[in-house]
């Protein structure tokens, strides 16, 4: 079969790859799996017989993309996502690796339900799937899970993620509890007693449309108090998908004084301000009157989108590595969980196919040097669950994407491989495309408009 | 089969609410309202005041139109009043409430429109305990939508009738000083009526604790010239703030905000903000007061003032059928140019 | 749109004055007599009627209003008529009630009307005064009092200008341009 293929020759495309820093144009060869080796276009190499080749001229070639925040459903929600319709949709979007959050039904708070989750993504997914394990037993936040059991089982890191985990003893301990297995708890910060039932981003905006509010100090007063045990504990903390500015500070203030910590933020965060919610995708007058797309359910998302301030300082941290890495929190949800008013909509955006369109935003607009994105895709996240992806250095996993940064797409969700349409980006035009995607030298994606050339035999 | 792609187009700013042909197909807020169409519900207003004033209340208007009236939420008056105002026009009118139809069997409002749009209703008048819930039916019905109330966002025929009731009594809403008392933050009258307030040119001031006060949606207006919440004032002292008013809008204190820990005790509200006499004498010798329903007298407002002479609040009911049946006329029959 | 005058100044005023005659010579008087005006411009040939009787009898008798606009059978064909408040200033049971408009023409509007009036009482009997009628009736109405009967086709529009509503009195026929 073509994609399986064991020789391939990547010709011509830009290779990008932050964990060498290298830029350059350049033909890759894969070899059994793996990146036999990279040289420069037009040094004189013949390639060997009976390889097939793929002409990536004018495209990019960088290593696979790693999310480290996914939720893939299964088990227990299969209405919303599966195993393999989440990792199809993760090789669509570029994504090589993905980690699974365990917020599932049982949730991952056990060995066995992560020896499940790895079975089901051998035999049906398409791409990495590494679990994340619970924090907490049944993620009910009063007992930790064994967490030994989960590490010896393949888990990357701890989440209770979707419940904050509100105790503080119990984060003291977590923290403590998880430095000898090496693995970082990963919280989703936000104090419930200042959440109170809120449906998006406390603001001018919900005040408008009579919503309950979220305020950003939700966050911001539970990532202090998680980098205060982080310090206290040594302990690794990860938090995950940062919004405000002021949790910002906090991380840029820990990470000044050495305390372990690290955190990620989505490409919404990134892309989306809170006005989204009336509809208009952040553009034209800021105070229009309300239309039938206010009260849109598709940017419900937790934690909400922020003002257009938030999303500003969120570009800034990640240019400037205060926040490490870029992670999806893609959260597929079915129709009925949207087709709702805006209080009983699901909180959640399905993300991973829009993820690089939408982040080329940033690159178009200026704001994001393709090299800083592509890093914060990669090597970033490969360092914070300490694999060996994320790189195209001679010998490592062939986890290879191709992407066009230029071609212009229109997302339409009934072309989605995800079961999650629930996308605010419906209908929109991204300029930035993923062309192929490898994983362990097999591609799992390929866009029919890549050139290829079979060898002879 | 459901279309997500409906619901995640983005819509057009404006003319969703007024189709290129005339005329306004929703009443949802009074946002998207121009005051020479506020001007005109209010004369229409008047002219249905007279006929409710007859031996024989009813006139042949809406005959053969449907109106349904889907309410989510217990309501007295604003129901009753949709329900007669549709019958003076001779409409025919269905009112369904959430308990004892398929709402309570746990249909979706989605299916629910859908099972509307089929019966062909002409007018679905909506009250929903969540904010937003008019702008989704809307969004699926080809009927006119019109809110009676969604969650804390809106309720502009409420608003109407205060504007109503105002002009009634002080001949214009132009550089009327109206104060507004009260929980502003979760009001949707409160919401409705500082887009009709200002687009006709009152001056408002919010008066309550700062706890229920919207600061960062004021905040967000406070630069924006020409924006009609741009004048808005703030003063959390009730009695600077009555000073030389024209009017004042109680508002309703609902009990849940002393639970959600907004306030210490309505004991303590009533003390600060509740409106009694004294206070009262700070407005204009001729003020107005003006309360939405149901009032908790003794706590936002004083049983003497709430049926002393400066009230018009049963007054506001009665205005509440003429302007709903002003809305109904304005919605259910299309538009010609000029007269 | 070219116009043609059809009734001055003069005309109108000696047409009203006859009418004013006819209706109390038909009546036998004054008693019991109210006039109705028809927004928008039936509303001052009401009043002009009942001062010329005024004059004539010494005896004011009252004048109402009357807006059809919750009348219409036409509600649905793409109108929206602004709508004015009714007047009606005595109880109309036993009244000899006239109802007064400017230009007859289909006689929808008539109609209209009298289904306004009886919602306010069983008046004794309702007689139509007119300025114009224009011919072109779409069911079996016919006026009382005519100032002047102006035979039109379709394409013609018939304008009555008052003073009160248009600054000046006059009737005038416009004609719709070919197009």
């Amino acid at each position: 079969m073509l994609d399986n293929h064991l020789l391939w020759l990547i010709k011509g495309g830009r290779v990008l790859d932050p964990s060498q820093g290298l830029d350059q144009v350049g033909n890759i060869l894969v070899k059994d799996g793996k990146v036999a080796w990279i040289k420069k276009h037009g040094a004189a190499t013949s390639p060997p017989d009976n390889c097939h080749t793929l002409d990536a001229k004018g495209l990019i070639v960088c290593p696979g993309f790693i999310d480290l925040h996914c939720h893939l459903r299964e088990p227990g929600y299969e209405d919303k996502e599966t195993i393999a319709t989440g990792t199809m949709a993760a090789a669509r979007g570029g994504f090589t690796t993905v980690c699974a959050m365990p917020n599932t039904n049982p949730p991952l708070d056990n060995g066995p339900t992560v020896e499940f989750v790895k079975r089901k993504a051998q035999e049906e997914g398409v791409v990495r799937v590494i679990p994340v394990g619970c924090i907490t037993k049944g993620r009910l936040g009063n007992q930790m899970a064994e967490m030994a059991e989960l590490a010896r089982a393949g888990v990357v890191g701890f989440s209770d993620d979707g419940s904050p985990l509100a105790d503080s003893n119990i984060m003291r301990s977590a923290l403590s509890y998880s430095r000898s297995l090496g693995l970082p708890i990963i919280n989703h910060c936000e104090d419930p007693d200042l959440f109170r039932g809120g449906a998006m981003n406390e603001g001018w905006v919900s005040t408008r449309l009579g919503l309950k509010g979220i305020p950003t100090t939700a966050e911001a007063t539970m990532a202090s108090r998680d980098i205060a045990l982080a310090e206290l504990t040594g302990g690794r903390l990860h938090l995950a998908h940062i919004s405000t500015a002021a949790s910002l500070e906090r991380v840029r203030q820990a990470k000044e004084k050495g305390i372990r910590v690290t955190c990620e933020v989505t490409p919404h965060h990134l892309t989306m301000s809170e006005d989204w919610v009336l509809g208009n995708r952040g553009e034209g007058s800021p105070f229009p009157p309300l239309g039938a797309g206010a009260y849109n359910t598709m940017a419900k998302v937790n934690p909400p989108l922020r003002s257009r301030e938030d999303v500003q300082a969120m570009i800034q941290g990640l240019r400037e590595g205060i926040i490490d890495a870029i992670a999806t929190d893609h959260a597929p949800h079915s129709h009925v969980d949207k087709l709702c008013t805006f209080d009983e909509a699901a909180f959640g955006i399905s993300v991973l196919e829009t993820a690089l369109g939408s982040l080329m935003t940033l690159v178009h607009g200026g704001s994001l040097p393709l090299p800083t994105l592509i890093a914060r895709l990669t090597w970033a996240p490969a360092q914070l669950i300490g694999s060996d992806l994320g790189t195209l250095k001679d010998g490592s996993p062939a986890d290879i994407t191709i992407l066009d940064p230029d071609a212009p797409w229109v997302v339409d969700t009934s072309q989605f491989a995800s079961k999650g349409k629930n996308t605010p980006l419906e209908g929109a035009t991204l300029k930035g495309k993923v062309m192929a995607t490898m994983v362990a030298g097999t591609f799992r994606y390929r866009d029919d408009k890549l050139k290829m050339e079979q060898a002879d035999g | 089969m459901i279309k997500a792609r409906e619901l995640a187009k983005p819509q057009a700013q404006s003319g969703h609410t007024q189709p290129a042909k005339g005329g306004r197909r929703h009443l949802l807020d009074l946002d998207d309202l121009s005051r020479a169409e506020i001007e005109t519900l209010l004369s229409t207003a008047k002219t249905m005041q007279e006929v409710l004033h007859r031996d024989i209340k009813k006139v042949p208007t809406l005959r053969g139109k449907t109106i349904i009236t889907l309410f989510y939420e217990a309501s007295t008056r604003t129901r009753v009043s949709f329900e007669q105002a549709g019958k003076v026009l001779s409409a025919d009118v269905i009112n369904v409430s959430s308990s004892g139809s398929s709402v309570e069997k746990g249909e979706s409002l989605y299916n629910t429109a859908k099972t509307l749009q089929a019966m062909n209703a002409d007018i679905i008048v909506i009250r929903h305990p969540h904010s937003g819930a008019p702008y989704l039916m809307s969004h699926f019905l080809d009927s006119c939508v019109i809110n009676a109330g969604d969650g804390s966002h809106a309720h502009p025929t409420q608003a109407l009738l205060d504007l109503y009731t105002l002009q009634q009594h002080l001949g214009t809403v132009e550089g009327l000083k109206v104060v507004m008392v009260g929980d502003i933050l979760y009001s949707r009258v409160a919401r409705s009526n500082l887009w009709g307030l200002t687009k006709m040119g009152a001056q408002v001031v919010l008066c309550g604790p700062l706890t229920l006060i919207p600061l960062d949606f004021l905040t967000a207006y406070r630069n924006r010239e020409g924006h009609p919440f741009a004048s808005i004032e703030v003063e959390t002292n009730v009695e600077r703030a009555l000073e030389g008013a024209d009017a004042v809008m109680v508002l309703r204190l609902q009990r849940e905000r002393q639970q959600a820990g907004h306030l210490p005790s309505l004991r303590e509200y009533s003390q600060v903000y509740g409106i009694n006499q004294k206070r009262l004498a700070l407005a204009k010798p001729n003020v107005l007061v003006l309360h939405p329903g149901p009032m908790n007298e003794g706590i936002e407002i004083d049983p003497e003032v709430a049926h002393g002479a400066h009230s018009v609040i049963e007054e506001q009911v009665n205005n509440g059928v003429a302007v709903r049946m002003a809305v109904l006329y304005q919605l259910a029959t299309p538009s010609r140019e000029g007269s | 749109m070219p116009e043609k005058r059809v009734l001055t100044n003069e005309d109108i005023r000696r047409v009203l004055t006859r009418i004013a005659h006819e209706i109390l010579e038909r009546n036998r008087g004054a008693e019991g007599l109210i006039l109705v005006g028809m927004h928008t411009r039936g509303v001052p040939l009401a009043q002009r009627l009942a001062e010329k009787i005024a004059e004539f009898e010494g005896a004011k008798i009252p004048v109402g209003t009357l807006d059809i606009g919750l009348y219409r059978d036409d509600l649905s064909g793409g109108r929206r008529p602004k709508v004015h408040p009714t007047e009606i200033p005595v109880d109309l049971e036993g009244q000899r009630v006239v109802l007064v408009d400017d230009v007859l023409f289909t006689g929808r509007s008539i109609r209209a009307a009298m289904d306004a009036l009886t919602d306010f009482g069983r008046p004794q009997l309702i007689q139509l005064a007119v300025l114009i009628d224009r011919g072109h009736r779409e069911i079996p109405i016919r006026a009382d009092y005519v100032g002047k009967n102006i035979p039109t086709s379709m394409d013609e529009e018939v304008q009555v200008r008052l003073r009160e509503t248009d600054g000046r009195d006059e009737v005038v026929i416009r004609t719709q341009e070919e197009a």
